[in-house]
C-alpha cells in the first residue's frame, strides 16, 4: 500500500465499526504457557461447539465478519500457572484451567444463556471465594500493568487492533512533528532507564548515538533474553509485538537510523513468528519501509534468531553474533554507540525498554515520571516464579516492596508441593545469574535500580525466584555458577577459568571437603572475577556467590565447619538415620538395602550403619512410615 | 532398491537446498548464522562436508565456520535423534526439581550427558538453560511441543508412548 | 609547537605521544606491565586481564583497551591489582600441563616468567587440566593444546597478518580450544607452515618442530659427511640466543661452532642466493622482453608458494620457476659435493640452518628429491642451532671466528640482503639494471625498495624502460596484491613476496625477541652492514658462481641449470577429506562423477553445472547408474569448472560437455556389462 493511503485514523474508525457489531469476544490466552496446556485445542473446541450451537464463530475480525462472537488468541496474560485462560468480554469473566471438555458448558452457559460457570472461576487461595474476573483477583489488582496493558488482551497478529488502540500514533508524531533531538529529549525527560540489566538512561544512550557522525546507523532490539527464570521479553514480543516495533521506529527516528534488527532468542519460536508477522504487516501497510508517513525517511526492519548463547545478551557479543562471528564480547571502548554493528553507530535496547517508548510518548514524559520512584521512573515487569502460590508475569511500579510482590501478588510462599506455608520465606533471587539474593530483612525494601544495587543485587532482566526455607543457598549459588560456567564464552581468563574454579570450590563445600581456605579462596577468586573480567557477564558472574556468602554466611560455615547442611539438601553432608519413634520394624528397608547397611529385629526400630551406607535412597523410598532421613 | 533411491534423492534435494540458502543470503559471510540455521533445519545437524562447502562459498576459512558452529548451543555437529527432548534447567525449573526428571529420562533411555542420543537415533535428551515458560516449571519440550509441570513419571510415560507409537509403525 | 598532554602513572608524569592505548604509554614509562594477548601488530583482544590498571574515577580497566587521556591518574600495582594478576596466573596454571622443564618453550615461556615475577609459589586451585592429544603431524610446527592459554595471539596472527585462518577458536567456555577446522591436524588443512603462530605463542602450545636429534644422529655417524648451509638471516639473530644485541653479525662464530660440533663443511645459503638472482633475473628479463607472464612473483618463500598453490592457482604461471636458495643449494650440493668430498651421495647429509619453519616443509616435498634422496636432509632453525650450541657447552661469544668453506661459502652482498624484505628485489635490480643498461652500476643501493611498510612500490627506469616493482610481506598483504593482479588493477612487473613480517629476519625460527619491531630493524641493519663490508655487491660479481656455471651448470637458464635450479607448481587442496556424497546409485556397477565446488570452480559456475546435471539425471532416470560427489579440488583450478566422469577429467566444463561425456561413459559401461 502506498504511504499516501496510510491513514491511521481511518483504520481506527473501521476497526471500531467492525468491533461494534460484535456481540461478544472470547479471548483465549495463547502464550507459550497456555498453549502447552492445550489452549489451541480449547480454541478448536470453541469453533466446533459454537458451530454446533448455531453461533457465528469469528476467528479473525474483518469488515465482513458481521455480528457474532469474535474468538481471538492473545499473548501471555501472565497468570501462566492457571492456564489455559479464557476471558469473555464484555462481561469480563476469566475462566481458568479450561480444558476442551469444558467448552460446551461455557458455550451453553455463558455465550448462549449469559450465565457464569462457577467451577472454572479462580478461587482465592486465602478465603476460597470465586473471583469473577481480573478485577477481583489479587494477582492482577495489585499490579500496575502498563507495558503489559494490552498484552493478553489484544490479538497480537492483528495490526488493526493495535492501531485502533492508538498504536503507531506516537511513531507518526516522532517522524512528522518532532526532530531527532526533541525525541531524545522527551525520553531523557521521562527518566527511562534500560530494562536489560544495567539501567543506563535510555534517552542518553540515544542522544550519544544521535550525535555520532555518519549517515548509516542501526537500531537493534535485544530480545536475547537468556536469564534462566525470566520471560518478560518473550511475553511482550508474543503478546504485543507492534509496541516493540513502534519503539524501534521511534528509536530509529531519534538517532537517524534507516535499518533495524530484532534479535530474538531462538528458544522462543512463537515470539519469532509473531515479530516476523508484525514486521510484514507494518510493511504492507506502509508503516515501515520507504517514505515513512510521507516524510521521506525510510526504515527497514529485519528479524534475526539467536543460536543459543547466553553471552549474546551482552551488546558487543550480540553484534559479533549478528556479524556471523562467535559471540565473544569485545573490550569497550569503543561502545556500540560509536562503533557497533558493521562498525556503525548503533543503539541497542532491550524489548521492554522499547515497548515502554510508545507509552511514554503517549502519556508524556511528565506523567511517566510520576510512576515509580524519582531515580527509577516507570514500572517494571518481573517473572515471578519459584516457591510462590501464584507464578507468572507481573508488572509493578518501581518502589514496590518485595513483601507486596511475594505475599500479595504472589499469594505467599509454598512448599515443594505447591501448598501454602505460613512463614516459609527464605530468600528471593533477583536478576538471575548476574543478580543476588534478598532476604527477610529486605522484604520492605522498595525495589528500584539503586536500592537493589545497594544491597548487592540488581534488577537485571527481572527474574524473581522465591525460595522457601527448604532451599540450600550454597546449592543455589552452585546452580547459578554452573549456569555461568556453561555460558561463559571462554574468552577472558578470569571468567573462563574463574567460574570453573568457583564451581569446584562450591562442590568442595557441598560435598564436605570445604575448609577455611576454601571459603577464603572462594571469596578472593569471586572478587577478582568481579573486578577483572572483560564483560558484564563475567563481572556479574560471582554475584550469586558474593551475595549468598554475605547474607547466608552461617549456612556456608555450617557446611564447612560442622559438615552440616542446615536445610538438609546436600546429600553428602547428611547422616543417614532411622527415626526410632517412626520405625515399625517392618524390615522392608533392610531387605531392599543393596549394601546391607540396615540392621534390626522384626518389630524393633532399625539402624543404619553410616559407614556402609551409600546414600542411594532406596530405604527412604521403601519406608511407608517416613522414618528414614539423611539419605 | 527404492530405499537407496529415496535416500540419494533426499541428499540431492538437501544439497540443492544448501545452494538455494546460500543464494538467498547472497553468499554474505555476515549471514553465517542464519545460513547455518537454515542448513541445520535441512539436515537436522551440520555435516562437516557441508560446513566446508559453506566456508568455501562464503570466502571464510573452514576453521572460522567450525568455530562459529561449535560456539552456539543450537548447532549440532552430530546427527540428533528423531525426537529431541529438551529439559529446561532454568532457575524456576531447577528449584521445582527438573533434575530428577532429567535423571529419569536418561535412565529410561540409557543416556548420559556425554551420550545424548540413543543408538537407534530415536531420542536425543539435552538440557536447555531456560525456555521462558517458568510459570509451568519444570518444563520439557519434545521437538517443538511444550509440556509443563513435569514429573519423572509423566516424562517417562511420554517416552513410552512415543516408543509404542514408533513400534506400531 | 603543540602542547604535549600528560597523564600520571604511579605518581610520575608521562607524556602522551600518539600512543594507541594506555598500555603503550605505561610501557614507555618503563613499567613492564605483563600481557599475554597484546601484540602491537595485532588487534586488541582484551582477554588475558593481566594489563589491568586502576584509573582514578573509572576503577579497574584493561590498559590495552583504554585510550590514554590527558590528566588520567593511573596506578599499576595496587594491592587489588596485584591480587587479580596473581589469581589470573594461578587460574591459568591450574589448567596447564605443568611439565615446564621439558617444554621446548621453557626458556622463553611468558607464563613461566610471569609466575616467577609475581612470586607464585603455589597454585591454590585444583588442577582442572585434562590431557589432550599433541599434534605432531605438521613438518614444521608442533601443536600441544595442553599448554594453550587461549590468548588467541596465534589465531589473530594467522588471520590478520597472514589472511589464512588455518586455526581458530572452537567450542565455548571451558571447552574452548584453538584448533584447525573440524579438529583436524595441521597437516590436513590450509596451514602454510610459516610458524608465525609459534612465534607469537607465549607458551609452549605452538612450537617449531625440532630436527635437532636427527642432526646429532647424522653427526654421530662416522660414515656420514654432514654439510651445513647458513641462511643470511641466521647470522644477525643467533647472537640474541646468547644475550647479544639483535643484528650482531656472528657468521664466523657460527662457522666455528658448527665445525666443533662435527660439521664437515660449512657453506653459505647466500651463495645459492646469488645463483637465484642470476636465474631469476634472467627469467624476469625474458618475460619482460616478451611481455608475458607478468608480473613475475618471487619464489624463495615456501609459505607464499603453498599459499599461492592453495588460493591462486591461476597465478601459478606468474611465479618464478626458480627454486628457493635453500633448494638450489641442496640440489647443487648433492650433485657436486660427492665428487669433491669423496663421499657417496647417500652418505652426504645437507643440513640447512634457517630462520624459518616452512623451510622444513619445503625440504620434505617429493619434488625436491632425486632418486628418493632428498636434496636437503634436515632443516634446523636459528633457535635449534642455538640449543645445539648450548648442548655442546660452547661459550658462543668467546668462539674464535672461522671462515666458511669454499666454493659455496663465497657470496656477494646481494646474496646476503635476501634475508630482509626487499632484499631479493634489490639484488635482482643490481643484476638486471646492469643487463638492461649495458653499463656498470655506480651505486648499488636501491633504497626505494627497503623499508617496513607491508606493501611498497617503486619504479626503476633503465635505458628508457620502466620496471615496476612491488615488495610485499605478510600474506594478508600478498592476498590484496594478488587480487589486484587477478583483477588486472595493477601493472607491476616484479613482485617480491615474503610471508614473515620483515622478511626472513622476522622468521618464526629466529630467537624470540622481547621487542619484535626493534629486533627486526636491527637485524636488517646487520644484513645491510654485511653487504657494505663485503667486497662484492652484485651476484654477477660472484666468481665462484661464475665458475660453477662454467664448469658445471653450463648456460644460465640452460638445460642443466633448469634441471637443478628450477621447479614447477601445482594447485593444492586447502583441506583434506571433505567431499560431499550427493548421489549413490543403487546399481552394482556405477559411473563415478565428481564435480569440483572449490572457490575458483564455484566462481566459474560449478554450482549451476551441478544443478543442471542433477536435473538431467533425474529427467533421464539415471540416478541408479551414477555416484556423484561434490569435491573440493581437482587441483586444476586455472581451467575450471572441472568435473570428472569416470576416468575422464573435463576442464572448462559446460553442461553440454558434461552430458556428452556422461552419455559416452554410460554407453561404454553398458557395452562392457553386456560383454
Amino acid at each position: 500500500m502506498s504511504t499516501a493511503a496510510l491513514n491511521l485514523k481511518k483504520i481506527t474508525e473501521e476497526y471500531a465499526c467492525d468491533a461494534e457489531r460484535l456481540k461478544r469476544r472470547v479471548i483465549i490466552c495463547a502464550g507459550t504457557g497456555c498453549v502447552s496446556n492445550g489452549a489451541l485445542k480449547v480454541f478448536d473446541a470453541f469453533a466446533a461447539e459454537m458451530a454446533a450451537a448455531g453461533l457465528n464463530f469469528i476467528p479473525e475480525l474483518k469488515p465482513e465478519s458481521g455480528s457474532g462472537t469474535y474468538v481471538s488468541k492473545s499473548g501471555c496474560q501472565g497468570f501462566c500457572q492457571m492456564g489455559p485462560l479464557v476471558t469473555i468480554e464484555p462481561e469480563g469473566i476469566l475462566y481458568t484451567k479450561v480444558k476442551p471438555r469444558d467448552v460446551p458448558e461455557i458455550v451453553k452457559t455463558t455465550l448462549v444463556e449469559g450465565g457464569i460457570v462457577d467451577r472454572l472461576l479462580y478461587q482465592d487461595l486465602v478465603d476460597g471465594r470465586h473471583c469473577h474476573g481480573t478485577q477481583d483477583i489479587p494477582f492482577y489488582t495489585r499490579q500496575a500493568r502498563t507495558v503489559l496493558k494490552s498484552c493478553g488482551i489484544i490479538n497480537p497478529e492483528d495490526i488493526r487492533e493495535y492501531i485502533a488502540g492508538g498504536g503507531y500514533e506516537a511513531a507518526m508524531r516522532a517522524y512528522k512533528e518532532m526532530t531527532p533531538q526533541s525525541v531524545c529529549e522527551e525520553i531523557m525527560h521521562s527518566g527511562l532507564r534500560g530494562r536489560g540489566g544495567g539501567g543506563f538512561p535510555a534517552g542518553r544512550k540515544w542522544d550519544i548515538t544521535r550525535k555520532e557522525p555518519g549517515p548509516k546507523k542501526y537500531v537493534i532490539c535485544n530480545g536475547d533474553e537468556g536469564d534462566p527464570g525470566a520471560f518478560m521479553d518473550r511475553s511482550v514480543m508474543e503478546g504485543n509485538p507492534h509496541s516493540v516495533l513502534e519503539g524501534i521506529m521511534i528509536a530509529a527516528r531519534a538517532i537517524g537510523a534507516d535499518e533495524a534488527y530484532v534479535y530474538v532468542r531462538a528458544e522462543y519460536p512463537l515470539a519469532v513468528q509473531r515479530v516476523r508477522k508484525a514486521v510484514q504487516d507494518a510493511q504492507s501497510l506502509g508503516i515501515l519501509g520507504e517514505n515513512i508517513f510521507g516524510t521521506g525517511q525510510s526504515l527497514t526492519c529485519h528479524v534475526m534468531e539467536g543460536a543459543g548463547a547466553f553471552v549474546c545478551g551482552e551488546e558487543t557479543a550480540l553484534i559479533a553474533s549478528m556479524e556471523g562471528k562467535r559471540g565473544m564480547p569485545l573490550p569497550k571502548p569503543p561502545f556500540p554507540a560509536q562503533s557497533g554493528f558493521c562498525g556503525k553507530p548503533t543503539v541497542i535496547n532491550n524489548v521492554e525498554t522499547l515497548a515502554s517508548i510508545p507509552i511514554i510518548m503517549q502519556m508524556g514524559a511528565a506523567a511517566f515520571r510520576k510512576l515509580g520512584t524519582e531515580a527509577s521512573p516507570g514500572t517494571k515487569t518481573f517473572a515471578l516464579t519459584g516457591h510462590v502460590a501464584n507464578t507468572g508475569l507481573i508488572e509493578v511500579p518501581f518502589g514496590t516492596t518485595l513483601r507486596e510482590i511475594v505475599n500479595n501478588i504472589g499469594g505467599g510462599v509454598t512448599d515443594d508441593n505447591g501448598n501454602l506455608t505460613g512463614g516459609g520465606f527464605k530468600a528471593v533471587q533477583i536478576g538471575g545469574p548476574s543478580g543476588g539474593c534478598l532476604t527477610e530483612e529486605n522484604l520492605d525494601l522498595p525495589l528500584d535500580f539503586d536500592s537493589l544495587k545497594s544491597v548487592g543485587a540488581m534488577v537485571g532482566s527481572g527474574g524473581l525466584v522465591v525460595m522457601n526455607k527448604e532451599t540450600c543457598m550454597v546449592k543455589i549459588a552452585r546452580f547459578f555458577m554452573q549456569f555461568t560456567q556453561n555460558e561463559s564464552c571462554g574468552k577472558c581468563v578470569l571468567c573462563r577459568e574463574g567460574t570453573k574454579q568457583m564451581l569446584s570450590l562450591l562442590d568442595d563445600i557441598i560435598e564436605g571437603r570445604g575448609t577455611e581456605e576454601t571459603l577464603d579462596l572462594l571469596d578472593r577468586v569471586a572478587r577478582a572475577v568481579q573486578k577483572g573480567s572483560l564483560c558484564g557477564l563475567g563481572k556479574t558472574a560471582p554475584n550469586p556467590i558474593l551475595s549468598t556468602m554475605r547474607q547466608f554466611r552461617a549456612e556456608y560455615e555450617a557446611h564447612v565447619y560442622q559438615k552440616r547442611c542446615p536445610s538438609g539438601q546436600c546429600k553428602a553432608l547428611l547422616t543417614p538415620e532411622i527415626i526410632a519413634e517412626k520405625c515399625k520394624g517392618c524390615t522392608a528397608c533392610a531387605r531392599k538395602c543393596p549394601v546391607g547397611a540396615i540392621t534390626g529385629a522384626v518389630k524393633e526400630p532399625h539402624k543404619i550403619d553410616p559407614d556402609k551406607c551409600i546414600k542411594c535412597g532406596v530405604c527412604k523410598e521403601t519406608c511407608k512410615f517416613n522414618a528414614v532421613t539423611g539419605v | 532398491m527404492p530405499q537407496t533411491l529415496k535416500k540419494t534423492t533426499q541428499r540431492l534435494r538437501q544439497f540443492e537446498k544448501v545452494c538455494e540458502i546460500l543464494d538467498r543470503y547472497q553468499h554474505d559471510p555476515m549471514k553465517l548464522i542464519p545460513i547455518l540455521q537454515a542448513v541445520q533445519d535441512e539436515y537436522r545437524y551440520l555435516p562437516e562436508e557441508v560446513l566446508a562447502y559453506i566456508a568455501t562459498s562464503l570466502g571464510l576459512s573452514p576453521a572460522r565456520v567450525y568455530g562459529v558452529a561449535t560456539f552456539y548451543a543450537h548447532f549440532a555437529l552430530e546427527p540428533k535423534g528423531k525426537y529431541i527432548i529438551r529439559l529446561c534447567d532454568g532457575t524456576a525449573c531447577h528449584v521445582k526439581k527438573s533434575i530428577p526428571v532429567l535423571d529419569a529420562l536418561r535412565e529410561r533411555l540409557g543416556l548420559s550427558e556425554e551420550k545424548p542420543t540413543t543408538p537407534d537415533m530415536l531420542f536425543t535428551v539435552e538440557t536447555v538453560s531456560c525456555l521462558g515458560a517458568c510459570g509451568l516449571a519444570p518444563v520439557m519440550v519434545i521437538n517443538d511441543e511444550v509440556h509443563g509441570q513435569m514429573t519423572p513419571e509423566k516424562a517417562v510415560a511420554y517416552i513410552d508412548e512415543i516408543i509404542a507409537c514408533e513400534e506400531k509403525k | 609547537m603543540t602542547k604535549t598532554d600528560f597523564l600520571t602513572v604511579d605518581g610520575r608524569d608521562v607524556p602522551i605521544e600518539g600512543e594507541r592505548n594506555l598500555l603503550e604509554v605505561i610501557r614507555k614509562a618503563g613499567i613492564d606491565i605483563p600481557t599475554f594477548c597484546y601484540h602491537s601488530d595485532l588487534s586488541v583482544y582484551g582477554a588475558c586481564r593481566l594489563c589491568l590498571v586502576d584509573v582514578e574515577g573509572r576503577g579497574i580497566v584493561a590498559s590495552c583497551s583504554t585510550i590514554p587521556a590527558p590528566g588520567m591518574v593511573v596506578k599499576t600495582k595496587t594491592e587489588e591489582i596485584r591480587e587479580i594478576r596473581k589469581i589470573s596466573v594461578e587460574l591459568l596454571l591450574a589448567n596447564h600441563d605443568q611439565s615446564c622443564p621439558t617444554c621446548p618453550k621453557s626458556a622463553s615461556c611468558q607464563l613461566q616468567d610471569l609466575a616467577r615475577r609475581l612470586g607464585i609459589e603455589k597454585v591454590r586451585f585444583k588442577s582442572t587440566h585434562k590431557p589432550k592429544e599433541v599434534d605432531r603431524t605438521s613438518p614444521s610446527i608442533v601443536h600441544d593444546p595442553n599448554k594453550c592459554a587461549l590468548c588467541g595471539d596465534c589465531v589473530r596472527a594467522c588471520h590478520e597478518i597472514q589472511g589464512i585462518g588455518a586455526i581458530d577458536f572452537a567450542g565455548r567456555g571451558s571447552g574452548s580450544a584453538v584448533v584447525p577446522a573440524f579438529g583436524k591436524n595441521l597437516n590436513q588443512v590450509e596451514c602454510v607452515y610459516c610458524g608465525l603462530c609459534s612465534s607469537v605463542c607465549p607458551t609452549g602450545a605452538l612450537t617449531p618442530k625440532s630436527e635437532v636429534d636427527d642432526v646429532w644422529k647424522a653427526l654421530d655417524n662416522p660414515k656420514k659427511k654432514v654439510v651445513a648451509q647458513i641462511a643470511p638471516a641466521v647470522r644477525v639473530a643467533l647472537g640474541e640466543h646468547f644475550g647479544m644485541e639483535p643484528g650482531t653479525i656472528t657468521t664466523g662464530q657460527i662457522a666455528a661452532a658448527l665445525k666443533i660440533m662435527g660439521f664437515n663443511q660449512v657453506y653459505d645459503t647466500s651463495f645459492a642466493a646469488d645463483l637465484t638472482v642470476i636465474e631469476e633475473a634472467t627469467e624476469f628479463l625474458q618475460r619482460k622482453t616478451k611481455g608475458e607472464k607478468l608480473p613475475q612473483f618471487t619464489s624463495c618463500c615456501p609459505s607464499w608458494v603453498k599459499f599461492a598453490e592453495q588460493y591462486y592457482p591461476e597465478l601459478l604461471q606468474n611465479i618464478s620457476s626458480c627454486r628457493s636458495p635453500q633448494q638450489m643449494f641442496g640440489s647443487l650440493a648433492k650433485d657436486m659435493l660427492p665428487e669433491k668430498l669423496e663421499v657417496d651421495v647417500r652418505d652426504l647429509v645437507i643440513v640447512s640452518i634457517m630462520p624459518c619453519t616452512a623451510k622444513k616443509f619445503e625440504a620434505k616435498q617429493a619434488k625436491f628429491q632425486a632418486n628418493g634422496i632428498p636434496d636437503v636432509d634436515h632443516v634446523i632453525t636459528t633457535q635449534e642451532l642455538g640449543r645445539m650450541i648450548e648442548e655442546s657447552g660452547l661459550s658462543f661469544k668467546q668462539l674464535e671466528p672461522e671462515s666458511l668453506d669454499m666454493p659455496f661459502g663465497f657470496k656477494t652482498g646481494a646474496g646476503v640482503i635476501f634475508g630482509a624484505s626487499g632484499g631479493v628485489t634489490e639484488a635482482v635490480l643490481r643484476y638486471a639494471v646492469e643487463k638492461i643498461g649495458g653499463k656498470k652500476l655506480d651505486s648499488v643501493e636501491f633504497k626505494a625498495v627497503r623499508g617496513e611498510a607491508g606493501v611498497r612500490e617503486a619504479t626503476v627506469s633503465v635505458a628508457g624502460v620502466d620496471v615496476r616493482l612491488a615488495v610485499v610481506h605478510g600474506l594478508a598483504n600478498a592476498r590484496r596484491v594478488a587480487e589486484q593482479v587477478k583483477a588486472k588493477e595493477c601493472t607491476y612487473d616484479l613482485i617480491e613476496v615474503m610471508t614473515c613480517p620483515g622478511g626472513c629476519i622476522g622468521g618464526a625460527g629466529q630467537p624470540i625477541a622481547r621487542d619484535r619491531a626493534d629486533a627486526k630493524r636491527l637485524r636488517a641493519k646487520g644484513l645491510y652492514a654485511t653487504d657494505k663490508m663485503l667486497e662484492f655487491h652484485k651476484s654477477q660479481e660472484n666468481h665462484m658462481v661464475a665458475e660453477c656455471y662454467a664448469k658445471h651448470l653450463g648456460n644460465v637458464g640452460g638445460e642443466k641449470a633448469h634441471h637443478l635450479l628450477h621447479t614447477g607448481y601445482r594447485s593444492r587442496k586447502r583441506i583434506r577429506e571433505t567431499e560431499l556424497d550427493l548421489l549413490n546409485g543403487a546399481n552394482a556397477k556405477k559411473l563415478k562423477v565428481d564435480v569440483c565446488v572449490g572457490t575458483s570452480c564455484m566462481v566459474r559456475g560449478s554450482q549451476q553445472l551441478l544443478h543442471q546435471l542433477i536435473r538431467y539425471l533425474e529427467e533421464h532416470g539415471l540416478q541408479n547408474d551414477i555416484d556423484i560427489k561434490a569435491t573440493f579440488c581437482f587441483e586444476r583450478c586455472g581451467r575450471g569448472p572441472t568435473i570428472s566422469v569416470g576416468d575422464t577429467v573435463i576442464e572448462k566444463c559446460t553442461f553440454e560437455k558434461a552430458c556428452k561425456a556422461l552419455d559416452k561413459e554410460l554407453e561404454k559401461m553398458k557395452i562392457s556389462q553386456q560383454a
